[in-house]
């Protein structure tokens, strides 16, 4: 089991299983959008914040 | 023997439509590169790395990493879905309508103007409400539902001093009584996969902003409707977005060109991501 600390909040967050390396979650106690960066180690980072010219 | 393909996926963030479509691509055992707009660079003067893949899908989240990715890999002769003149129509709302109407394609009625004065003479000419639209954004940002002429003066006066100067391009389009929903579907190539109605009760009904997802039926209607829509912006990959317009009937309201669909795929069952690689293979087993 892989488990990160929010950089907002110091939450202990865990991982699920299958989690892809740039793929963003959401800290389950702060809220905040998180990036995965890295898996071995797991570490996240505070995600971009929205764009004007992001969408789909 | 034919050389195995190689494809490469730009992306920005790895949302769920990517690990689907990254999924669906280890699943055909698909020689992929996942290539994050984020730390690629294209040196102009040396194509050959690019030149390797057989075709790339654009999935950036951003309009203007995507649009100018796409650019450069059609002038290396990189085949891309979708191409990079697609990506020119359907990310800016504005040119969509234009070539829209150019096709004869149902939309809402549209007016630009590119001074506030011009706008709002514009507007008082077409009644309340209307909604002023940007021209690039997405996830129903930005949208404003103008009630009178006192909102329209101040909207006006705030988009021209406060925001960038393509906010000073009004995209006026008239205000549509829908029925609490819209119409999500997806075409890939010459065939509508699947729709789905978007629901709620806010005058917005994208799901990016809480809309519900419902499987909408495919009628021959819808059929005909989305291939010409998609036809008129160049074709590939699309979600083209309906209304239920009270005296035209359906309209196309916009077109996606870097669709997500964490709604339509799990409420339609489609398997949208796999069809999307399907239609990439084709194309890069054209080059």
């Amino acid at each position: 089991m892989t488990t990160v600390s929010c950089p907002e909040c110091a939450a202990e967050i865990t991982l699920d299983e299958g989690t892809e390396v740039n793929e963003i979650i959401v800290c389950p106690d702060c809220g905040v959008d998180l990036e995965v960066t890295s898996l071995d180690p797991a570490t996240v980072e505070m995600a971009p914040m929205e764009e004007e010219d992001w969408g789909e | 023997m034919r050389p195995r393909l190689k494809v490469g996926v730009l992306y920005s963030r790895v949302r769920v439509e990517e690990k689907w479509i990254f999924a669906a691509m280890e699943k055909h055992g698909i020689d992929y590169v996942r290539l994050d707009d984020r730390t690629i660079h294209f040196d102009l003067d040396d194509p050959t790395p690019w030149r390797e893949f057989n075709a790339v899908l654009e999935r950036s989240i951003s309009y203007t990493n995507g649009l100018y990715a796409l650019r450069i890999l059609n002038a290396f002769g990189v085949p891309t879905v979708n191409t990079a003149a697609v990506a020119e129509v359907c990310g800016d709302k504005l040119t969509t309508s234009a070539m829209l109407a150019r096709a004869g394609v149902l939309q809402p009625r549209n007016v630009v103007a590119f001074t506030p004065e011009a706008a709002l003479e514009a507007i008082e000419a077409f009644g309340y409400p209307v909604v002023l639209k940007p021209v690039v954004g997405s996830w129903g940002r930005l949208l404003a539902k103008i009630n009178d002429r006192d909102a329209a003066e101040a909207l006006l006066e705030h988009k021209a001093t406060l925001g960038s100067v393509q906010h000073s391009v009004f995209y006026i389009q008239e205000y549509i009584k829908k029925p609490g929903r819209d119409i999500r579907a997806i075409v890939v190539g010459e065939r509508v996969l699947t729709a789905i109605y978007r629901k709620s009760e806010h005058w917005i009904t994208n799901t990016a902003r809480g809309g519900e997802g419902e499987v909408c039926p495919i009628t021959p209607e819808i059929e005909s409707i989305c291939l010409n829509a998609t036809k008129a912006v160049g074709g590939g990959i699309l979600a083209v977005d309906l209304v239920e317009h009270p005296q035209k009937g359906l309209v196309v309201n916009e077109i996606n060109h870097t669709m997500e669909f964490h709604s339509a795929q799990p409420v339609s069952g489609v398997d949208i991501a796999d069809e999307i690689v399907n239609y990439v293979v084709e194309i890069a087993q054209k080059d």
